[in-house]
């Protein structure tokens, strides 16, 4: 049984470092169906907002990708799109609105904020003021129910107090 | 005859873990002692012929059995043995049963590695985990079962396994997730018979928290694979999209990290008895989410098998009853659990419900993000999409937070801290990491960059109130080596832990923000800069393989004129399909990655093609290794070995007491 | 913290769950159009057959604008329905020949029949993005004021046209004899 024990947690240990070698190791190869588009921009920054919109714009055809990792399609003539309307000098708010207008809100995997939406922008924050909440209670209900409770309160501590002195 | 003989395998373990989910409950409701003592040849039973079960099926593959559906339809005699092995797991029907295995494969575990628990309470255990059991199996039965056969004409070749999956990452990455995913079914099996047995006391938390931790360990390595194998797979230097599928490990994760920290509470002091008990109901659940949203077909995602109602109502139906029926069973059984103890209001049991609350705020807040476009399909009937620019805005903040508590918990001391004490120790700590932090980046990158400022700071912080922690500890030790020897594994367990965030938080958050890309039109003999490295396109050549044709691009790399080595992309297209493919070629660093990706083949010989520079990228997984290193090490602590013996040597002296009684 | 305070997970979990199960029957994959009710968009272009065209060619009474492809499987499922239409002279039928080659379109065309009053060329797609198009098939149900009504995503079969055309287009039929 001893042995056993020993085993299973030498085991668990390897684990982990075969994962280690595995991840980094050099020069592993892939599959994947990535596209090239080879656009010109005039200098960094319209590259940069290039990259940031077409991450930002889910591709209308696909499960579930951003405009960048998307192949073919309608999302290869929307990156297209992009780079006009950022050559030509429009701003990312008309390109949105660009986008909105053929596709809504489907096309922003940033959700806009509208009343509709707001339970899902302001939820976190309701949560942990909920979870705050339910932590005090947590705290309370321990310091009330706990069989040894051996902190005082003020009131319980200046009792205390007297009772000490009045042995004197 | 062979499939058949499968299916027969996997109507065997559901009759036996039919018996399994009832006899040993009622036995151990009853004090039926013989009854309560079939919970262990049932479960090994159980495993038996599932194993069965997935052997069979993963013989069909081998054996090119293209009449049984499930091997027709992601299987070819052209494919590799290894991926025809591996294709077991290639669909919805062959993953659920490697779900189902993995479920009997840790009931197993508990069944063997339980004789330091009473009996009723292993009967309890593996009664749950039994009628778990007996759902998933009725499910396949049902509605996927992996055995159905194609009649009366089979084709002649099966339509072929996505090239997606022809891969590493396809054979290590769904058994290691669904490991952990399904470990989390221990912990929740363990709350339950808790809840049953109406024991009041930590006890369950005792024996629990190895399972908890192991579970978890592996549920990080499960998702850090996925991460990776998403990264080199897609080819555009992504390693988390926030999507529907990816999103429910991640909260089972974020609820069993907050679980593990609890269990470590409840343990100790007796405080938290049922919150934690909810918080391994949570975790579970969030498991259960995960099958739900992948096989019923709620969300629209790259990962999501094919979708069906039927497949979804059974699902939840499972769900109703085992979430819906534990959560009714807590809100009766609950309230009896009292705390041990009370506690301050500054002191370690508060900073480590601050770490719960953080985690489950966390947790609670994917969730939304992942289910809120249902919600607003349902009510307005339009579409709406949430991804990264979502999850971000509200992922990084909570985790900075959960961050700056991390370095304050482990100095604090159990009931009661004092706000002077911390500072004391930790005020220094903290200006210096705010310093490191600042000048650090500034220095090394040249410019003023905020996220490399606050990353840095919050990294240092945590290894910095590590150091000063184990200082504290081995201070009075007379040779420091000796009081670190002295700290237990369980210590270290913590502190490589937390180390592995620091690394992850670091690895994220600069890769995030310093990548570089470039895609461009190159002839053979040019060359371009990405960031401070050269990429030479050298030259191509035809290459073909077991199941496909292509080419290959060979590329020389190097920075300030030292040659770094040569990379060399392809371009495939796999025969049986006819579908065209990319494999990127990566040169892993420690401090950096570098990727070419192919595009197409232009005029002249010239390719298009995607150069990828991403500083400290391989952090983000190392931080998860060390991360469930220090979860593992932390279940080897003697503590648990020491329980088992004192409780063997006591069963011992028992029984020789009776033996003497009975002569 | 009273008794009742430890069914709220319970009860919570329940309203969850008649979500979760309310949410499997919707569809999560149809887009809906952003252009319904509103004109088309103004185009210039050319038909497969290399005339030019615009707006003021656009038939004149209720019609589909139909986009499709060569390389489309859908759309040669719908085909039959399409030519259908066409030849009863229930309804025109106007094309959108989309991220095709002229040639492939017309080979198409020659070999399954000709459904269409005209197809007009968008060879780059950006007519279909101003449509809001994200592939084919497509059908939009446009009425005698060049304003779209209605889209249909994927295959146009009898049944699509019985249970969601017919309707769609006898409401419009009503309407605008109301205002008349």
């Amino acid at each position: 049984m001893r042995i056993f024990h020993k085993f299973s947690w030498e085991f668990k240990v390897c684990r982990p470092i075969a994962a280690l070698l595995l991840i980094l190791s050099v020069s592993v190869m892939a599959t994947l169906n990535a596209q090239v588009d080879t656009f010109e921009f005039e200098n960094e920054e319209q590259q940069k907002r290039f990259r940031t919109l077409s991450n930002e714009l889910r591709c209308p055809m696909c499960q579930n990708t951003n405009l960048s990792g998307s192949t073919g399609g309608v999302a290869e003539d929307l990156r297209r799109e992009v780079h006009r309307m950022i050559v030509d000098g429009f701003s990312d708010t008309e390109i949105e609105k660009f986008m909105f207008d053929r596709y809504g809100d489907f096309i922003f995997y940033r959700p806009r904020l509208r009343a509709e939406t707001i339970l899902l922008w302001f939820g976190p924050i309701m949560f942990l003021l909920i979870g705050g909440y339910l932590a005090l209670g947590i705290w309370r209900r321990a310091s009330l129910s706990s069989v040894d409770s051996t902190s005082l309160d003020s009131e319980q501590a200046a009792q205390l107090q007297k009772l000490l002195r009045s042995k004197h | 005859m062979i499939p058949e003989l499968g299916q027969f395998s996997l109507i065997l373990a559901f009759c036996l873990s039919i018996l399994l989910g009832s006899i040993p409950l009622v036995g151990a409701a009853k004090g039926n002692q013989l009854w309560m003592s079939l919970a262990r040849p049932l479960t090994a039973g159980v495993f038996v012929f599932l194993a069965i079960s997935i052997l069979i099926l993963a013989y069909a593959f081998v054996a090119d059995d293209f009449s049984v559906q499930f091997v027709a339809q992601h299987s070819n005699t052209l494919l590799p043995t290894r991926y025809k092995m591996t294709a077991v797991w290639g669909g919805h029907e062959g993953s659920f049963l490697l779900w189902t295995f993995m479920l009997a494969g840790w009931m197993l575990a508990v069944s063997i590695y339980s004789k330091s628990m009473p009996i009723d309470f292993v009967a309890r255990v593996l009664g749950v985990l039994g009628i778990l059991c007996t759902a998933y199996i009725l499910f396949m039965l049902a509605t996927s079962n992996p055995f159905d056969r194609i009649v009366p004409l089979p084709p002649q070749d099966g339509a072929d396994l996505n090239s997606a999956l022809q891969d590493i990452g396809f054979i290590i990455h769904p058994p290691t997730l669904y490991m952990g995913y399904v470990g989390f079914s221990v912990v929740f099996a363990f709350a339950i018979a808790a809840l049953l047995s109406g024991r009041l006391d930590a006890a369950w938390a005792r024996w629990s928290r190895p399972w908890a931790n192991v579970s978890w360990a592996i549920l990080t390595i499960g998702i850090a694979l996925g991460s990776w194998w998403a990264y080199y797979e897609l080819g555009w230097g992504g390693w988390w999209a926030w999507d529907p599928v990816e999103n429910p490990p991640l909260i089972t994760w974020l609820f069993g990290t907050a679980l593990i920290h609890s269990l470590a509470v409840t343990e100790k002091r007796g405080v938290f008895k049922s919150w934690t008990v909810l918080l391994a109901i949570l975790a579970f659940s969030g498991s259960l989410l995960g099958t739900f949203i992948t096989r019923s077909g709620l969300l629209t995602s790259v990962h999501a098998f094919a979708s069906d109602p039927s497949r979804g109502v059974f699902i939840l139906g499972i769900l109703g009853l085992a979430i819906g029926g534990s959560l009714i069973l807590f809100a009766f059984r609950a309230p009896l659990m009292k705390s041990n103890f009370g506690f301050d209001l500054v002191s370690r049991e508060i900073f480590l419900l601050t770490n719960n609350v953080i985690l489950v705020v966390a947790a609670a807040s994917v969730f939304l993000g992942t289910l809120f476009p249902m919600f607003y399909q349902a009510i307005t009937d339009d579409l709406i999409s949430i991804g990264p620019p979502y999850f971000n805005a509200i992922f990084i903040p909570l985790m900075s937070l959960l961050v700056l508590v991390l370095g304050v918990g482990p100095m604090s001391r159990w009931k009661k801290t004092s706000v002077s004490y911390l500072i004391e120790q930790l005020g220094k700590v903290a200006l210096t990491s705010l310093a490191i932090g600042v000048v650090l980046p500034t220095i090394i990158l040249l410019q003023v960059s905020w996220v490399a400022i606050v990353a840095v700071t919050l990294a240092a912080w945590i290894v910095l109130s590590m150091l000063k922690d184990m200082a504290n500890k081995t201070a009075n030790k007379a040779a420091r080596l000796a009081g670190l020897r002295a700290l237990s594994l369980s210590y270290y367990g913590m502190q490589a832990a937390h180390f592995g965030m620091a690394l992850m938080l670091i690895g994220v958050a600069f890769t995030s923000e310093f990548s570089e890309e470039k895609s461009v039109l190159l002839a053979p003999g040019e060359s371009i800069d990405v960031g401070s490295y050269n990429f030479t396109f050298n030259d191509t050549q035809a290459i073909t393989g077991p199941n496909y044709v292509g080419t290959q691009a060979d590329f020389s790399v190097s920075k300030n004129g030292n040659e770094l080595g040569n990379l060399n992309p392809e371009r495939r297209i796999y025969l049986a399909t006819g579908t065209p493919s990319t494999e990127m070629a990566i040169d892993a660093g420690f401090l950096r990655d570098l990727f070419v990706t192919l595009g197409e083949e232009k005029e002249n010989s010239a390719w298009t093609m995607t150069i990828y520079v991403k500083p400290f990228i391989r952090w983000i997984w190392l931080g998860a290794i060390f991360m469930a290193f220090g979860g593992t090490v932390a279940a080897g602590d003697k503590r648990y070995r020491r329980v088992r013996e004192r409780y063997l040597k006591r069963e011992e002296q028992a029984l020789a007491t009776n033996l003497q009684v009975a002569s | 913290m009273n008794r009742f305070n430890f069914f709220i997970p319970a009860i919570g979990f329940f309203v969850l769950a008649l979500i979760l199960w309310r949410g499997l029957y919707l569809d999560p994959k149809e887009l809906p159009s952003m252009l319904i009710d509103k004109p088309m968009p103004t185009f210039a272009l050319t038909t497969v057959d290399g005339n030019e065209i615009s707006n003021a060619d656009l038939p004149n009474s209720m019609f589909l604008l139909n986009v499709w492809g060569s390389y489309c499987l859908p759309c040669l499922i719908e085909h039959p329905t399409l030519m259908r239409l066409a030849e009863e002279g229930e309804i025109p039928v106007v094309g959108i020949n989309y991220r095709d080659k002229k040639q492939l379109a017309l080979d198409w065309l020659g070999d399954n029949g000709n459904p269409f009053a005209f197809s007009i060329l968008d060879e780059s797609g950006r007519f279909g993005i101003d449509l809001g198009v994200y592939g084919a098939p497509e059908t939009y149900l446009v009425d005698a004021d060049g304003v779209i009504r209605y889209r249909h995503v994927s295959v146009l079969d009898e049944n699509v046209w019985r249970q969601d055309f017919l309707p769609a287009i006898n409401k419009l039929q009503a309407e605008s004899n109301t205002q008349q």
